[in-house]
C-alpha cells in the first residue's frame, strides 16, 4: 500500500535575484488506489508542487517533508525517486535530440526496473502500449518529443507511465492543449494505470473537463501556494459553475466557455 | 537544437581583414612571412606548441604511410616533380606551403571510373616522438567513381601535410579523416577538394587525438552542378587545442554545400576554434549553402571560438545561411531522464551521444562508425561523466 504524504511543504524558487517563495505550506497525503484532483488558476503554484516533489534544481524546499511509503524522498536525487516508484507526465515534456524513443524507453525502463527486460516482450510490450495511445509505431525510432505537437508529446508521457508503473503517479496539466480525441486517449490510458494495481494519482489541472473522463476520489482547491479548500467531486462541479473568484478575488474561469 | 543556449557568435564582432578571395597563397613558403600569432589566420592557434612547423623546422624523419587499397584502387609512391600533383589548390597558409615545399614523397591513390569500390584505408603514422615530418596525398576519384577514403591518423611527433582530393566530373567521393594522434602529436594539415561538374563529396574530419591539431578544409568547384558536404565531429580533452577551418569557395553556378561541425569540449585548458568560410563569387548564381557550428561545453576551463563568415557577391542564389551556438550541458534535458528513472551519469552520456548521432549516423562504413561511438565512450569514461 503506497503512501505519499506531503507535510507543511514550503518551495522557493531559485533565481538571480532574492528566493521566491512559492508553496506556504502543503499538506497532502495520497494513498494508493485514491485519485486526487489538484485544482488551481494559472500562478497558484501547482506545477511547483510536481516540480518540487519530482526533485528538479531549481526549487528549494525551505522547510515541510515528502515521504512514500515512509521514506524521505526529498534525501534522494531525481533519478533515486523516479526508482522508488515516483512519476512526473510534465506539462511540457522535454526534446532530447539524437536519442531515440525506443533506446530511451528501454533505458528508463532498464533503469526502474532493476534489470534489463528481456528483448521480446519488451518489443511486445512497447508495440502493445503504443497501439492503445494511438502512437504511430514510426514515432519509436525518432529522438525523445523532437518535433512531436502537444497532444503526442501528451500521450508519450502516458506511455511512459504504462510502461515504468509508478506506485504515484503525478499528472501536471496533461490534459492542457489536447483535443477531444486526444483527451479520451489520454484518459483511457492513464485509468488503464488506474485500474494496473493499487497506484495513487495526483491530477493536477487548471479545469474540469478532464475529471469527466478521469474520476476523482478528492477534489483540492489551490491557490497562492497551499490547498484552501479539499472535498470530493462536487467541488469540482461549484468550480466548474463559478470559477476562481472565491479563492483568488479575480474572475478566472474553470470551464471552458 | 534545443539542447544548447544560443549566444550570439562573434562574427559581427570580427571584421574581416580582406575578402576571402584575397587570402594569400603560394607553394613556395618563403612567400610567407612567419606568422607571430597576431594575424587574422593564426590569432587563435597556439604557435608555441607548433614544433616549429610554422617557422621552417626541417624535416628530422618520415611519416609511414600504409594504403590498405580495396580491389581496382591503384596506390602509387611518387616524387615531387610528378605532375599530377599540385593541381587541386595552392596553400594558403605558411604551414601548408612549407609541407609542399618539404614532402619527399606523395601518395597518390586513384579509384577507378565507372565504377564502384569498397573503402580504402590510408594509415598515416608519425615520425614519432620530438620528430618532425612533411608529407603529400593526393586521392583521385576518375569519372563517374564512386568509392570511400579513410585517413587514419595516429601516432606521434609533428606533422604537416596537404591532402589533395580530386573529384572528376559525375564522381561521388566520401573522405573520412580521423585524427586519433598520441598525447604528444602536432597535426597542421590542408585539404585541398576539387569538384568537378555534377561531382559530389562527402567530407568527414574527426580530431580526437593530439595536442594541437588545425585542419583546413577548402572546397573548389571545377563546374556546374557540384556538391559538398562536409562534417566534423570533435571532442577536445583537457590541454588539447583542436582547430578547424573550413573553406567552401563558391565560384561555379548552381553548386551546392553543407557544412555541419560539431563539438564537445571537457577539461582545463581545452580549446576548440571553429572558423566557417564561405564565399559566393558573383559567377555562383544559383548557389545553396549552409554551415552549422555546435559545440557542447561539458566542464569549467573549457573554451570553445566559433567564428561563421558569410561573403555573397551575387544576389542570384538559392540560399545561403549559418549558424553557430555554443552552449553547457542542457539540465532539463538532465532533469527529464533522471525523472524516469536513468541515472545522472548514463543521462549525461545518452545526451552526448545523442548530440553526435546525427554526423554519426551519415558514416556509411560499419566499423568507423562503431570506433568513433566506442571513442566517445572512452572520452565519457575519462572524465567520468
Amino acid at each position: 500500500m503506497a503512501t505519499l504524504e506531503i507535510k507543511d511543504l514550503h518551495v522557493s524558487v531559485v533565481s538571480e535575484d532574492a528566493p521566491k517563495e512559492i508553496l506556504k505550506g502543503v499538506d497532502l497525503t495520497i494513498k494508493a488506489g485514491e485519485t486526487h484532483a489538484i485544482m488551481g488558476p494559472n500562478g497558484s503554484g501547482k506545477s511547483t508542487l510536481s516540480y518540487a516533489i519530482a526533485g528538479h534544481p531549481k526549487y528549494e524546499i525551505t522547510s515541510g517533508t515528502v515521504t512514500l511509503d515512509g521514506e524521505d524522498v526529498l534525501e534522494m536525487s531525481v533519478d533515486e525517486r523516479a526508482r522508488a516508484g515516483l512519476f512526473l507526465a510534465m506539462q511540457y515534456p522535454v526534446e532530447v535530440p539524437g536519442v531515440s524513443m525506443s533506446n530511451f524507453l528501454r533505458t528508463a525502463a532498464t533503469a526502474v526496473r532493476g534489470e534489463a527486460p528481456n528483448l521480446r516482450h519488451w518489443v511486445k510490450e512497447v508495440k502493445g502500449a503504443m497501439a492503445d495511445l494511438d502512437i504511430d509505431p514510426a514515432f519509436a525510432e525518432r529522438s525523445v518529443n523532437e518535433g512531436f505537437s502537444g497532444g503526442e508529446k501528451k500521450r508519450h508521457e502516458i506511455l511512459q507511465l504504462g510502461l515504468l508503473k509508478p506506485k504515484v503517479a503525478i499528472l501536471d496539466e496533461t490534459d492542457s492543449g489536447l483535443d477531444v480525441d486526444a483527451l479520451r486517449v489520454v484518459s483511457e490510458g492513464v485509468n488503464r494505470y488506474k485500474a494496473s494495481g493499487e497506484v495513487g494519482v495526483m491530477l493536477i489541472t487548471h479545469y474540469t473537463r478532464i475529471l469527466k473522463y478521469i474520476e476523482p476520489d478528492f477534489v483540492h482547491v489551490f491557490a497562492n501556494g497551499r490547498i484552501v479548500e479539499s472535498g470530493g467531486r462536487e467541488l469540482a462541479d461549484q468550480l466548474e459553475a463559478e470559477g476562481y473568484v472565491k479563492y483568488t478575488g479575480s474572475k478566472e474561469a474553470a470551464a471552458l466557455s | 537544437m534545443a539542447a544548447l543556449s544560443t549566444q550570439p557568435h562573434s562574427h559581427g564582432a570580427v571584421v574581416p581583414v580582406a575578402s576571402r578571395a584575397e587570402h594569400f597563397t603560394s607553394y613556395d613558403v618563403d612567400a610567407f612571412e612567419v606568422p607571430g600569432g597576431r594575424e587574422e589566420i593564426w590569432r587563435f592557434t597556439p604557435l608555441k606548441r607548433l614544433a616549429g612547423l610554422h617557422s621552417g623546422a626541417a624535416a628530422t624523419g618520415s611519416a609511414a604511410v600504409e594504403v590498405n587499397a580495396s580491389a581496382g584502387v591503384t596506390v602509387e609512391t611518387v616524387g615531387r616533380d610528378d605532375d599530377r600533383l599540385g593541381k587541386a589548390g595552392v596553400p594558403g597558409d605558411r604551414i601548408a606551403a612549407q609541407a609542399y615545399t618539404s614532402f619527399e614523397n606523395a601518395t597518390v591513390v586513384t579509384l577507378p571510373g565507372d565504377a564502384k569500390s569498397e573503402p580504402t584505408t590510408v594509415t598515416v603514422t608519425g615520425a614519432g616522438e620530438g620528430q618532425v615530418a612533411y608529407g603529400h596525398l593526393l586521392v583521385k576519384a576518375a569519372q563517374f567513381a564512386e568509392g570511400t577514403v579513410v585517413l587514419d591518423y595516429r601516432g606521434s611527433g609533428a606533422y604537416a601535410e596537404n591532402v589533395e582530393l580530386v573529384v572528376a566530373d559525375g564522381a561521388h567521393l566520401q573522405v573520412i579523416a580521423i585524427h586519433d594522434w598520441a598525447d604528444d602529436a602536432v597535426h597542421v594539415s590542408q585539404h585541398h577538394v576539387k569538384l568537378g561538374r555534377d561531382a559530389s563529396i562527402k567530407h568527414t574530419v574527426v580530431t580526437l587525438g593530439g595536442d594541437a591539431v588545425r585542419v583546413t578544409p577548402v572546397v573548389q568547384y571545377a563546374g556546374r552542378g557540384g556538391d559538398a558536404e562536409l562534417f566534423g565531429l570533435y571532442f577536445a580533452d583537457a590541454g588539447q587545442h583542436q582547430e578547424h577551418r573550413p573553406f567552401i569557395d563558391h565560384s561555379q553556378p548552381n553548386c551546392r554545400s553543407n557544412v555541419v561541425y560539431k563539438g564537445a569540449l571537457q577539461g582545463e585548458g581545452a580549446h576548440t576554434v571553429w572558423i566557417g568560410d564561405v564565399l559566393i563569387r558573383a559567377a555562383a548564381e544559383g548557389t545553396e549553402t549552409f554551415e552549422l557550428n555546435r559545440n557542447l561545453v561539458l566542464t569549467d576551463g573549457a573554451r570553445a571560438d566559433s567564428v561563421p563568415n558569410l561573403e555573397i557577391e551575387t544576389g542570384e542564389i538559392e540560399g545561403a545561411g549559418h549558424a553557430s551556438a555554443t552552449g553547457r550541458f542542457d539540465d532539463e534535458q538532465l532533469f527529464y531522464l533522471q525523472a524516469r528513472g536513468i541515472p545522472e551519469d548514463q543521462a549525461r552520456r545518452l545526451v552526448v551521444r545523442g548530440f553526435f548521432q546525427e554526423l554519426i549516423a551519415k558514416i556509411s562504413v560499419p566499423e568507423v562508425r562503431e570506433r568513433l561511438e566506442a571513442a566517445i565512450e572512452a572520452e565519457l569514461e575519462a572524465v567520468g561523466a
